[in-house]
């Protein structure tokens, strides 16, 4: 019993800030900030092989006797969002007359099964490239290296701590996303104004970066965040909590750390009798629709779903050989806002579509991705 | 194990008694009361008890398989199929409810009977049964939908979890789900506590041999209490898609709260004994312990928390009443 | 059968791919072996996710990168484990509180109290400690060796001594078995610190493997329902008495195989899943068909 005090005590010990991770980081911060603003290079209008800043490489080619084998270690298609990217990567696929096979693992959302996925591949002695999307960043670095021994890798969506892959393809990041939400709302209300944060989980890092990159500009600029909730991205819940929220005061604006549940939060103010405050979602469809239907006051940052295409892209040019944005790939990352709406806005579509997946010119588009 | 006898010495013993959840609800109601006064409103209390429905139906049901001497883990997963499958069955066309809401209520009828199959004829324990159904129900759901919802669910369809009935004297407003709620349980608290039924139901739970011996057609009991819960799962499952729209997460972790409720609401683990009144006083008590949490602004871990410990509390405090009345 | 479906779709069999199948469920095997006592008792328990999620960051927090911190954090580790076992057998055996809400609550309570400390990564677990999940001896890694061995010291529990009896006894007929002079309290006590401490060793695998812990590991893996299916898949009866651990382990390499087979073969996960349900009930239906008992 002693010992388990002790081992309590070294717990609670070992719980000093020391192991609060850093999702407030200000460099990062400043440099999203700036990301955002810069201009990217490469073709216009296709934002997914566009580049902010970054070094180009020349990739030799690999030298193979027949089509290529690419592999795919997936974190999991475990939500609206994975789905719409992983049909942006099959679709992609056929662009690539290089990839001649393209196997896929998918570790349905658990580090321990992604570790063992990526063992498997590298033990079937198949892949010629691997792509992997890992689960999380730490957990999965080793087996990255080890994938990297073996054959070119890239990474994306998340990264690892090594330099090892090829490339890093991701977007500007989770501080760029919660910079242009809560700048929104800035913009738009005056200070002291009452703000509702939701949040879907503690813990996920590019969840924390958007919320401490938003919370810190609705702070200095003087805001009231009236509170932060966890929604577990449930509907229910969510809906449940912004009514009794409204039980207990007025809103003037709702910031979302993902927008997968903001319809179930607007239908909360329409249901109490309220009217629908200043809005940040994301580029769902459903989000988008109720934002052109109720003529509201909204703006829609995204986390790309185009970057799954680019991962395709640099594995073919590793294959094919050519220049490479590396270390890092990164992606634009622009907001839905009131001018762009229509553009974005398709009814066809399901409703939880994810608009900025650079997918309307692609030739299965749109029943792939279960249009109609 | 308690014979016919003792289960009658229960009943003499039991009815002067108030069941302790009602107490516990009373508590709960109260201090929520004294955090936040506007729970005495018409919109404070309709929209808990609108919240609550869909739980207090699922305990309603899992009452009955808990009764006969089962689990049911599967209804969670159900109310995420009905909602998926209603998007997908709907199609954005507000004409097709009228055959959609037939449809899910009897696939979650089918569920249970095949539930009940599984567990009656291949002997397979039931919460290995409704633990496979549960994880294959969940796969059906993502199979069918492709991983994404893909359709919204129309407003006649979202009428049953979303609507209110406006002007109504004394209380204002009435949403559509507290009428659901109220008709539902009526319907399975008589089916419960005034039919046969419900007798040989807490007859097989008591004692599957002994019930069998006594002409009790046990197979047809246990598959019938499955069934029902399945389709308390199917109208729970109606309920939430109204509440909130689709997505495809809607049911994870309603089975183990309807266990929970229908425990709290005194329902004895293995059979033999539970009210469906009692069990939907649990599912209000745990919505009020939700709620009283949420007022009390504590973060998700103390929830969860506490929430283990009442479950470990109330279960133990039976247990010892138990013993101590000798029944 | 199905090291034939396997096999077709690898075209070989090699030593080397048996290795990576099995390594695919360390975690599940030393969680499942546990479980396997306390299913046998007729009991279960639900806490292993939680507990796993716990050891896991207390072992990376304790250690923080130091390889003097391994032996106390292990120890810490292997406390922990028993502690819960300790209680939760207390409340099922001396509260008579079922089981399964026992164990359900106490998984509850040990993840609300992780949460509240931490929320993602912790701590990092030193090179040394990797061996733990990364070494190998003569090309086979060192935790499929760990595995083995603690395979067979529970069959040897099982199988050899007056404690495996009496598991036997008491989970084959409670009462019976205390008029046999055995004190059934203290066997399921027992059993579930059994359990317990295999959740813990699992734990430090997991965080000697993702080399630190979080507190959704043990979740994420959903390692208390896939032990409980691997157990009774593997023959192990739901109502306590029969069963055994090498059933367990056939439950375990039937789990990875389909994982692996599944993945080979590009099954995509939601079919997987599916598959997953079915072959579970149709498991436990092929050893329950026979048996006249009826079912809970």
């Amino acid at each position: 019993m002693k010992r388990m005090i002790m081992a309590t005590g070294a717990l609670a010990l070992g719980l000093s800030p020391a192991w609060a991770q850093n999702f407030n980081d200000p460099e990062e911060f400043a440099k999203q900030q700036e990301q955002l603003q810069a201009t990217a290079e490469g073709p216009e209008g296709q934002p997914w092989v566009e580049n902010i800043g970054g070094d180009m490489v020349e990739m030799p080619g690999l030298d193979l006797a027949s089509g290529a084998t690419v592999c795919f270690s997936n974190a999991g298609v475990n939500n609206p969002w994975r789905v719409v990217g992983f049909t942006n990567m099959t679709e992609e696929l056929k662009n690539h007359s290089s990839i001649e096979n393209f196997i896929h693992v998918d570790a349905e959302g658990s580090d321990d099964k992604q570790i063992a996925d990526i063992d498997d591949l590298l033990a079937g002695g198949d892949c010629d490239v691997m792509i992997v999307s890992p689960n999380t960043t730490a957990a999965l670095t080793p087996a990255v290296e080890r994938a990297c021994e073996a054959m070119p890798v890239i990474v994306f969506d998340r990264g690892v701590n090594t330099d090892c892959p090829e490339t890093f393809v991701h977007p500007v990041g989770g501080y760029g996303f919660g910079i242009q939400g809560a700048e929104f709302i800035v913009d738009q209300l005056d200070e002291g104004s009452n703000v509702l944060m939701l949040r879907i989980l503690p813990g996920v890092d590019v969840l924390e970066t958007r919320y401490s990159a938003g919370r810190r500009i609705l702070d200095e600029a003087g805001m009231n965040v009236v509170g932060a909730e966890f929604t577990d991205g449930d509907n229910a819940k969510t809906k449940s909590i912004v009514e009794d929220y409204l039980m207990r005061g007025t809103i003037d604006a709702v910031w979302m750390d993902a927008g997968a549940t903001a319809v179930a939060a607007i239908e909360a103010f329409e249901d109490s009798g309220y009217d629908i405050p200043v809005f940040v979602g994301e580029d769902q469809q459903d989000f988008l629709r109720k934002w052109q239907d109720e003529g509201m006051t909204a703006i829609a940052p995204t986390y790309p779903a185009y970057q799954w295409r680019t991962a395709i892209i640099a594995a073919s040019r590793v294959i094919e050989g050519g220049e490479l944005p590396a270390p890092e790939w990164v992606l634009p990352q622009p907001a839905i806002t009131q001018d762009t709406l229509a553009d974005y806005v398709n009814p066809a579509m399901p409703p939880l579509h994810y608009a900025m997946c650079g997918c309307e010119e692609m030739e299965g588009y749109p029943e792939a991705w279960g249009g109609n | 194990m308690t014979d016919g006898a003792d289960m009658q010495t229960a009943r003499r013993l039991r009815l002067p008694q108030i069941n302790p959840v009602w107490v516990l609800l009373a508590v709960l109601i109260g201090a929520i009361i004294f955090m936040n006064p506007g729970f005495t409103q018409p919109t404070g209390y309709m929209n808990f008890l609108k919240r609550a429905a869909p739980l207090a139906i699922l305990a309603a049901g899992q009452v009955y398989v808990i009764t006969s001497g089962g689990f049911d883990l599967s209804v969670g997963s159900l109310i995420t199929l009905v909602v998926v499958g209603a998007s997908m069955l709907t199609n954005n066309d507000p004409a097709a409810t009228y055959w959609v809401v037939p449809l899910m209520l009897g696939m979650g009828l089918g569920v249970g009977l095949l539930n009940g199959l599984i567990v009656c004829f291949l002997r397979v324990p039931s919460l290995i049964a409704t633990l496979g159904m549960m994880i294959t129900l969940t796969g059906l759901a993502f199979m069918w939908s492709g991983g994404a919802p893909r359709g919204y669910l129309p407003d006649t369809f979202r009428f049953f979890g979303r609507e209110l009935i406006r002007d109504v004297p004394l209380v204002r407003f009435i949403p559509i789900s507290v009428i659901v709620l109220l008709v539902v349980v009526g319907l399975l608290a008589w089916l419960m506590h005034r039919t046969n039924l419900g007798r040989q139901v807490h007859a097989i739970g008591d004692n599957p041999v002994a019930a069998g011996l006594a002409g009790v057609p046990v197979n047809r009991v246990r598959i019938t209490a499955f069934m029902l819960s399945g389709l308390s799962g199917a109208i729970a499952g109606i309920l939430l898609g109204g509440f909130a729209g689709v997505s495809t997460d809607v049911g994870s972790g309603y089975e183990l709260q309807a266990i929970t409720a229908a425990v709290l609401g005194g329902a004895q683990l293995l059979g033999g004994r539970g009210s469906v009144p009692a069990a939907v006083g649990g599912a209000l008590a745990l919505t009020a312990i939700f709620t009283l949490l949420n007022f009390l602004g504590l973060p998700q871990p103390v929830r969860q928390v506490v929430q283990g410990l009442i479950l470990i509390a109330a279960v133990a405090l039976a247990m010892h009443r138990r013993q101590q009345t000798g029944t | 059968m199905v090291i034939a479906v396997a096999t077709n779709q690898t075209q070989y069999l090699s030593l080397e791919n048996l290795i990576a199948i099995l390594g695919r469920s360390i975690a599940l095997g030393i969680t499942a072996i546990g479980q396997t006592f306390v299913i046998l008792v007729a009991s279960i328990d639900l806490s292993v996710a939680s507990l796993i999620s716990a050891t896991s960051v207390l072992a990376s927090v304790i250690m923080d990168g130091a390889p003097a911190m391994i032996v106390p954090a292990v120890l810490a580790c292997l406390l922990l484990g028993a502690f819960v076992g300790v209680l939760n057998g207390l409340i099922v055996s001396a509260l008579k509180v079922n089981p399964l809400i026992a164990t359900l609550g106490m998984s509850l309570i040990i993840q609300g109290c992780l949460s509240a400390f931490v929320s993602n990564f912790a701590g990092s677990v030193p090179e040394a400690f990797q061996i733990f999940a990364y070494g190998q001896i003569g090309g086979v890694p060192v935790a499929l060796v760990f595995l083995v061995l603690l395979a067979l010291l529970a069959w040897g529990i099982l199988r050899f001594t007056k404690f495996g009896s009496d598991i036997y006894a008491a989970g084959g007929n409670d009462e019976a078995a205390r008029f046999a002079g055995i004190k059934t309290g203290r066997i399921v006590v027992l059993t579930h610190v059994i359990c317990s401490v295999c959740a813990a060793i699992a734990g430090l695998y997991l965080a000697s493997r993702l080399r630190s812990g979080a507190p959704w590991i043990g979740a994420d893996g959903v390692y208390d329902l896939e032990s409980i299916a691997v157990v009774v898949i593997g023959g192990t009866v739901l109502a306590g008495g029969r069963g055994g651990i090498w059933g367990t382990m056939a439950g375990m390499l039937i789990f990875s195989l389909i994982d692996s087979a599944f993945n080979i073969a590009g099954v995509d996960s939601f079919a997987k899943q599916v598959l997953r349900g079915i072959i579970i009930v149709a498991a436990v239906a092929f050893y329950a068909i026979r048996s006249k008992r009826i079912v809970a």
